[in-house]
């Protein structure tokens, strides 16, 4: 058994995580919520005083949006979209007569307006965009939403559905980097606070095919992406538990956000994997939260 | 060679400026070719000269002027002797 079963199945023995069936579709104890609305507050610590407008979105959205946001340029193995029974009574028939025999029901689902959301920040740009031009002092942003990625695995750090918390920030150049270079000695800071080991480094994306290699190699070359990474399932192999991003321009450009001046502004984002991050304590600290050490309880606000 | 290359950065590099006012050293990037603008034209030009650039090609360096590109290709096609 490999050591991502293991993790896995001990996750499901404590009822930490609940199986439905599907690999990366899991339940989530109350124990664990817990964890993650207590490594959200720790976030909100941090970043609390620097006066992010807060939004949520629920997990889909706009399907025009997330047709003009380029998505499946990029990451078309990875998207999920919503489709919903749109016939008469008669096509209502021939569907229980299909599902009754075991056929393909599914091929006359109609596509809906929503698409599951990618990432937690996709929602955002448009709604900034039909603001018209960003306050001079720049844009910044909280989000957190489930996000979805079509990828199974038994691996529970890798999952179909799960949290990201982001902020994002729009401005200048120099304005974005700085934001993302405070999160990234913030992030360590954090991690280090939970007992986590972690390194970080320079990452790069998923893209899809061959044209994706050269996409990547690009990210990585200017240095667009970095990912803090905390041992989960392997410690050769950790898991980036959060990951900080450059924009440049393109998604200023994209969907049209202005500065103050008129200048197409440029965006970056941090986001937290709140799953993995839980997982990576689960995996530190053992899987009983009361036997996590003292400091580390204290710093997630456990009362001892 | 460096005519076709011309070209398929015409028609694929979606750059703001003319091709043909662009020098064979122009750096591309500085002259608006975008990362997938960039990837428009690496597959344009494996459709044209019937190469296939390996991962060790696949970078920002080998798309940056008319020049590398040249190189490039010369690499892949075998063909710098004839292009002299």
């Amino acid at each position: 058994m490999d050591m991502q079963t293991s993790l896995l199945d001990r996750l499901f023995s404590t009822g930490l995580l609940i199986d439905t069936g599907v690999e990366g579709l899991y339940g989530r104890s109350g124990a664990f919520e817990d964890v993650i609305a207590r490594f959200e507050r720790l976030i909100d610590a941090y970043g609390g005083a620097d006066g992010a407008e807060a939004m949520r979105f629920p997990p889909g959205m706009n399907r025009a949006h997330f047709e003009t946001s380029g998505y499946m340029k990029s990451f078309p193995q990875l998207a999920g979209t919503v489709h919903s029974f749109c016939g008469g009574e008669l096509d209502h028939m021939s569907l229980l007569q299909c599902m009754e025999v075991g056929g393909d029901w599914m091929k006359d689902q109609k596509p809906t307006d929503i698409v599951l959301t990618p990432a937690a920040c996709y929602p955002l740009y448009p709604t900034i965009a039909k603001r018209g031009r960003l306050p001079a002092k720049g844009g910044l942003y909280d989000l957190q939403s489930y996000c979805f990625r079509h990828e199974p695995s038994n691996d529970p750090a890798r999952q179909q559905l799960f949290r990201m918390r982001e902020y994002v920030c729009m401005g200048t150049q120099d304005h974005v980097t700085e934001f993302r270079q405070t999160w990234m000695d913030r992030g360590l800071e954090m991690m280090a606070k939970v007992g986590l080991d972690v390194t970080m480094d320079v990452a790069n994306d998923p893209f899809f095919g061959r044209a994706g290699r050269m996409l990547a190699n690009n990210q990585r070359d200017q240095n667009l992406k970095f990912e803090l990474l905390i041992p989960v399932t392997s410690a050769a192999k950790p898991t980036a538990c959060m990951s900080f991003n450059y924009h440049q321009d393109a998604f200023g450009a994209k969907w049209g956000l202005n500065l103050e001046n008129g200048d197409v502004a440029h965006t970056a984002c941090v986001g937290f994997g709140l799953e993995r991050i839980a997982l990576a304590l689960f995996a530190r600290h053992g899987l009983d939260i009361a036997l996590w050490p003292a400091e580390v309880r204290k710093v997630l606000g456990y009362q001892d | 060679m460096k005519q076709k290359i011309r070209d398929i950065l015409a028609k694929h590099g979606a750059l703001p400026v003319p091709v043909d006012q662009l020098a064979e050293d122009s750096d591309l990037y500085a002259a608006g070719l975008s990362s997938f603008a960039s990837v428009q034209v690496m597959l344009g030009i494996e459709e044209a000269f019937d190469v296939e650039f390996p991962d060790n090609l696949l970078n920002r360096k080998s798309f940056q002027s008319i020049a590398a590109i040249t190189r490039a290709v010369e690499g892949l096609t075998g063909s710098a002797e004839a292009a002299e």
